[in-house]
């Protein structure tokens, strides 16, 4: 029993890095849900972090579908546009789907602005962007 | 409330600086009364422009430092930006907009910069941006084709 109780803690501290991370990630029916914690997507240093972190994600499947969730986000940089690009490049690379869901409004402007809502797959909400995964 | 008179402020080629220097000026937006979408706009064309004198106009030298002038009243903020570097030509940009550039992950700051905000001047050497945005101003919905 004590071994047991010392094979869990070293697996909790394998599975809690000291890094924090910027996504909070599910996955289920063969989907990557990420959701971005951060409200404020701006600072350089962080959109490459959270950039690693998906690109690592999508590392781990060969046709990956990865689903990310803006239902924080309440500011994001042309930085974090472009990070998004660099992870749907990558993605598609490996024969995967990306959506994006819950952006706000004043975020989706952005993208209307900078025509990158034909470039991306967006919805509403997770519900329907599942619905259309191939 | 505002700040009419100006203030200018010097920080090093550092994001991070930038970062805190950002968040204050919009403080000081969001005090003077300005809305949320004014607010949101006047973020993210500083956020933009900020980036592009740091990480293009001083190439993140930190011998170079990023000058900030900026004012607040009733009717506008203005805000100038002014970096140590060359300068560049902003009408001689690529469209990010246009065929395979839509795909590029970059090339998009000084396009935002300029559907967000009221009036955008470069000088002519190219190293420094001066924008206003009205209190009354509703870009960028309202925008008409912008000016190259």
């Amino acid at each position: 029993m004590g071994s047991t109780f010392a094979i869990e803690q070293h697996l909790g501290d394998y599975l809690m890095p000291d890094t924090e991370s910027r996504l909070r990630v599910a996955e289920g029916d063969g989907v990557t849900r990420i959701v971005f914690l951060d409200k404020n997507i701006l600072e350089e240093a962080s959109i490459q972090k959270i950039g690693d972190e998906i690109s690592a994600l999508i590392d781990t499947s060969s046709n990956p579908k990865v689903l990310i969730n803006f239902e924080n986000v309440e500011h994001l940089s042309s930085a974090a546009l472009g990070t998004l690009i660099t992870v749907n490049n990558k993605i598609r690379q490996k024969g995967g789907q990306l959506r994006l869901t819950n952006i706000d409004p004043q975020i989706y402007e952005v993208f209307a602005i900078t025509k990158l809502n034909k470039l991306f797959q967006i919805h509403d909400d997770a519900e329907s962007a599942v619905k259309t995964f191939k | 409330m505002g700040n009419a008179s100006g203030n200018k402020i010097v920080i090093s080629s550092d994001l991070g600086e930038a970062q805190k220097l950002q968040q204050k000026v919009l403080r000081e937006v969001q005090l003077a009364g300005y809305c949320e979408d004014a607010c949101f706009a006047i973020r993210l064309a500083l956020d933009e422009a900020l980036c592009n004198a740091v990480k293009h106009g001083n190439q993140l030298d930190p011998d170079r430092n990023v000058e900030v002038e900026y004012s607040i009243d009733e009717k506008l903020v203005r805000i100038a930006v002014t970096d140590e570097g060359e300068g560049f030509k902003p009408g001689q940009l690529d469209d990010p907009t246009h065929g395979n550039n839509l795909e590029r992950p970059s090339g998009r700051g000084v396009m935002l910069i300029k559907a967000y905000m009221s009036e955008v001047k470069y000088n002519e050497r190219g190293n420094r941006v001066e924008m206003v945005k009205y209190r009354d101003c509703k870009l960028p919905e309202g925008n008409s084709s912008p000016q190259g």
